[in-house]
């Protein structure tokens, strides 16, 4: 069967953040660019699944600037087979990204598709959840663990409280959670083989799909910084400082 | 601690910018390569350097390697971590493609060994030294050893070592003792190896030794040294590994650094003797040694600045989150980090000034070896090897000198607590002290400089590298009154150069005695030199880049600054050299034996 994964191109976990001096958004130009790690474990579990015999063929799909190549790159490195790049800038939102998704899973057909559960940038955790709304496929987030049984898959999800098991009809869409697998690293021979691979850029356009932003971002600011803590004398005061202070009991 | 990450940036620039990478993969046998995969390459290295390498860095030198009855057993994770290394490729980074190797060029394999050396030294002597095996065996073996030996170290499933020293043979290898007797189809050999490297471990399937020997009636001298392979198991005739060898490892030295690295006491043939195979023909064993000696000298350096760079970006995350004082000059008001100082600032900039030169510099080596290879013009290939030679003995020499220096200066960042073990800082010193000392130390780095590099060819290729530092005169002045002080002290350092080589060139002949005296200074005159003639470039690069509105402007303005720093701080030493060289030989040699 065919696997569609996403992938999106976010700034290096190890990058210390900084926002624009005009509060328009976060500095990416020039700072180091990395895969979402959430992507990562969604692209090896497609090639586990592969590695397994029970996928034939992984396409990786970004939407995001052309740069975003490079993270096509890396994902058929791991193991997928083709790339597909929607170049559409860098300010895009879920809506409009769960769209261009959408149109290009119908072209491609996949029985499974595989997305991180969000991307830590925005953190927005919404594509995987509108890609299945809008094709009308059932969808299984938070997973960490899968298989696939013919025409179904067997997952487990991770909820609040404890594991949630499923079976799914496919097609469907799955959304990768942490504990799902450990991304191998890329292997040398592996990267000079993925420049061979197939890339297709297409853009939005084509697609058919109005990437406008809905939203406007009026202000981004840097949280504020932790005051100092204070030493309370027993539990009695942690508890009234909880209670009628920090409001949280 | 800090977390190691790779200076990409910085790693591209001095790739493209400096070192010429585009004329590398130019070059016939890399039609495969393209810019955008060693920017891959390198990127993938980082992170594989971040995350499976540095974070055994210190645990590793804490607890070190352990001989048990002639086992030796790395640290904990080094096993697993080697198997990662090998199982992800990077073992064949620069090897031959016939065997299995990636086939990458030097100047991308010396990049991913800064990384691998930043992140974790002990570790890199392993794949390091096998990567020298490698090019010994690659131009002497026959095709039958290669067939058996290359393609499992290539893979890194088993390792390599170089066995040179003996207890009275260090420098002076026309020593060597270990003798080796011809028996059927190969030789078995008798004798004791010291400091090598890795030479007995439990992270591959089988070390290979090249060992340097003596046959029965070879002649007194270096004349009469001949190499051999001798494997830990004898491989079978399917290549899998066969009988142990008479080979075992009888202790390891208790050192200053690079703790998690074994460096053994090998004794050879305390048995039946120990199987050994002649590589190439009797008595060239020392000749073939060399060969792998030059990348390995080359190697070294590039060492030298990856401590550097680690120790660098050691400092820089203390100096940002160390607070103490205020401002200069501020009596009250919030108290800083020690990174608003001054000081701190100038320690930092020189280390940052000092890697980025060292890397600039190494780079270059590494483009003008792989055109010395390749480069279809006979004339380009000539003038390449000219180059590489004469830059082999400064990259290794000079970047370790300095490498020692900046990681001294990273401990001095973190005053009191970089004394402190735990803080980290101290290992970065005591593991970059061993690299002026081994592969030949910095006096015979400078021995060579100024004997078979410049005094042998009356410093032709030295007084064509002036040359072309004097043509940056123009483009310097055009980057306006900020540089003039840069501008000016970079004349006045080629001039310093220029004439002490000139001394060198003039006074070998008469009085090599005079020479040998000075050659340590003139050795880091030509390396803090050469080094301001790869930042001038990067001035230059980075001020003609700022025109375009999408470049880095932060990356670049910052290079611009820590080259004049260079210019300003650091080429004023080259003056002082020239001095020590012209006029200090006589001191050195006015106190016979009994006055010291």
């Amino acid at each position: 069967m065919k696997v569609l994964v996403t992938v999106k191109r976010v700034i290096d976990p190890y990058v210390k953040v900084r926002v624009k001096s005009d509060g328009s958004g976060v500095e990416t130009a020039n700072i180091k660019m990395t895969m979402n790690p959430f992507c990562e474990i969604a692209v090896e579990q497609a090639v586990r699944m592969k590695e397994a015999g029970v996928v034939t063929e992984i396409v990786v799909v970004s939407v995001g600037a052309m740069q975003s190549q490079e993270t096509l790159r890396t994902a058929m490195a791991m193991g997928a087979d083709r790339g597909i790049l929607v170049d559409a800038g860098v300010d895009i939102e879920p809506l409009a990204v769960a769209k261009l998704l959408k149109a290009i899973i119908q072209k491609e057909n996949p029985q499974l598709v595989i997305t991180g559960k969000q991307a830590i940038d925005d953190d927005s955790n919404q594509t995987g959840q509108m890609i299945s709304a809008l094709m009308g496929w059932p969808q299984a987030t938070f997973i960490s663990n899968i298989t696939v049984n013919g025409d179904t898959a067997d997952v487990t999800r991770e909820i609040d409280g404890g594991l949630e098991k499923l079976t799914i009809k496919l097609p469907a869409v799955v959304t990768s959670d942490l504990r799902l697998n450990e991304p191998r690293y890329v292997t040398l021979p592996n990267i000079m083989k993925a420049k061979k691979k197939p890339m297709e850029v297409i853009k939005p356009d084509a697609l058919g799909v109005d990437v406008t932003p809905r939203l406007k971002t009026l202000k981004v600011q840097e949280p504020p910084s932790r005051s100092a803590g204070v030493k309370v004398a027993d539990v009695k005061e942690l508890v009234a400082k909880l209670r009628n202070e920090a409001r949280v009991i | 601690m800090s977390i190691y990450n790779a200076p990409l940036k910085d790693m591209h620039f001095a790739l493209h910018e400096i070192a010429g990478l585009d004329e590398v993969l130019a070059l016939p046998g890399f039609e495969e390569i393209t810019a955008e995969l060693v920017d891959a390459v390198l990127a993938e290295a980082g992170r594989f350097a971040r995350e499976v390498l540095d974070p055994l860095n210190r645990s590793g030198d804490t607890t070190g390697a352990k001989l048990d009855n002639g086992v030796v057993t790395a640290p904990a994770g080094y096993r697993e971590a080697y198997a990662k290394f090998i199982e992800a490729g990077w073992n064949g980074l620069g090897a031959d493609p016939r065997y299995g190797g990636q086939g990458l060029p030097h100047t991308v394999a010396m990049a991913v060994q800064e990384i691998w050396n930043s992140a974790n030294m002990s570790f890199c002597l392993a794949p390091m030294l096998t990567s020298g095996v490698l090019e010994a065996l690659r131009h002497h073996a026959s095709p039958e050893q290669l067939e058996v030996f290359v393609p499992k170290l290539t893979a890194g499933e088993w390792s390599g070592t170089m066995n040179l020293t003996e207890p009275q043979a260090g420098s002076d290898l026309s020593a060597v003792r270990t003798q080796a007797v011809p028996q059927g189809g190969h030789y078995l050999l008798r004798g004791t190896k010291i400091f090598i490297t890795w030479g007995e471990h439990d992270m591959s399937e089988n070390i290979v030794h090249l060992v340097l020997a003596r046959t029965p009636d070879a002649p007194e001298g270096v004349k009469g040294i001949s190499l051999f392979i001798v494997p830990k198991f004898v491989p079978n005739a399917d290549g899998s590994v066969g009988e142990r060898n008479d080979v075992k490892c009888v202790s390891i030295e208790r050192k200053m650094g690079i703790h998690a690295s074994p460096t053994c006491v090998l004794s050879y043939g305390e048995g039946k003797g120990a199987i050994g195979y002649l590589v190439g023909e009797e008595n060239r064993g020392l000749e073939y040694m060399f060969t792998m000696m030059n990348h390995a000298r080359l190697g070294v350096g590039i060492e030298g600045i990856g401590l550097a760079e680690r120790a660098y970006q050691h400092a820089l995350d203390y100096a940002r989150t160390r607070v103490q004082g205020r401002e200069i000059g501020q009596r009250s008001g919030d108290r800083v980090t020690i990174i608003h100082h001054p000081d701190v600032k100038r320690m930092l900039l020189s280390m940052k000034a000092q890697v980025e030169a060292m890397r600039a510099l190494a780079y270059t080596a590494g483009a003008a070896l792989d055109k010395a290879r390749r480069h279809p013009d006979p004339v380009e290939k000539r003038r390449s090897q000219a180059l590489v030679d004469l830059l082999t003995p400064i990259v290794k020499g000079w970047c370790t000198e300095q490498g020692v220096e900046v990681a001294s200066t990273g401990m001095q960042v973190h005053g009191g607590m970089g004394f402190v073990e735990e803080t980290g800082a101290a290992q970065y010193l005591r593991d970059a002290r061993i690299t002026t000392i081994y592969e030949g130390t910095t006096g015979i780095q400078a021995n060579d400089l100024v004997g078979r590099k410049v005094a042998f060819e009356k410093g032709a290729t030295a007084m064509t590298l002036i040359e072309e530092m004097r043509a940056l005169d123009a483009p310097l002045a055009a980057l306006g009154a900020d540089f003039n002080a840069a501008r000016s002290n970079f004349t006045a350092a080629i001039d310093s150069l220029e004439a002490a080589t000139l001394w060198v060139v003039d006074t070998s002949p008469v009085a090599p005695n005079a020479v040998a005296a000075v050659a340590v200074p003139y050795l880091k005159l030509f390396g803090a030199v050469a080094g301001g003639w790869v930042m001038a470039r990067s001035a230059i690069v980075a001020r003609a880049q700022c025109e375009d509105p999408q470049s880095d402007r932060e990356f670049l303005t910052a290079k611009m600054a820590t080259a004049r720093f260079y210019a300003e701080h650091i080429l004023p030493q080259a003056r002082a050299h020239a001095d020590t060289v012209i006029t200090g030989s006589s001191s050195v040699l006015a106190l016979d034996e009994a006055q010291f």
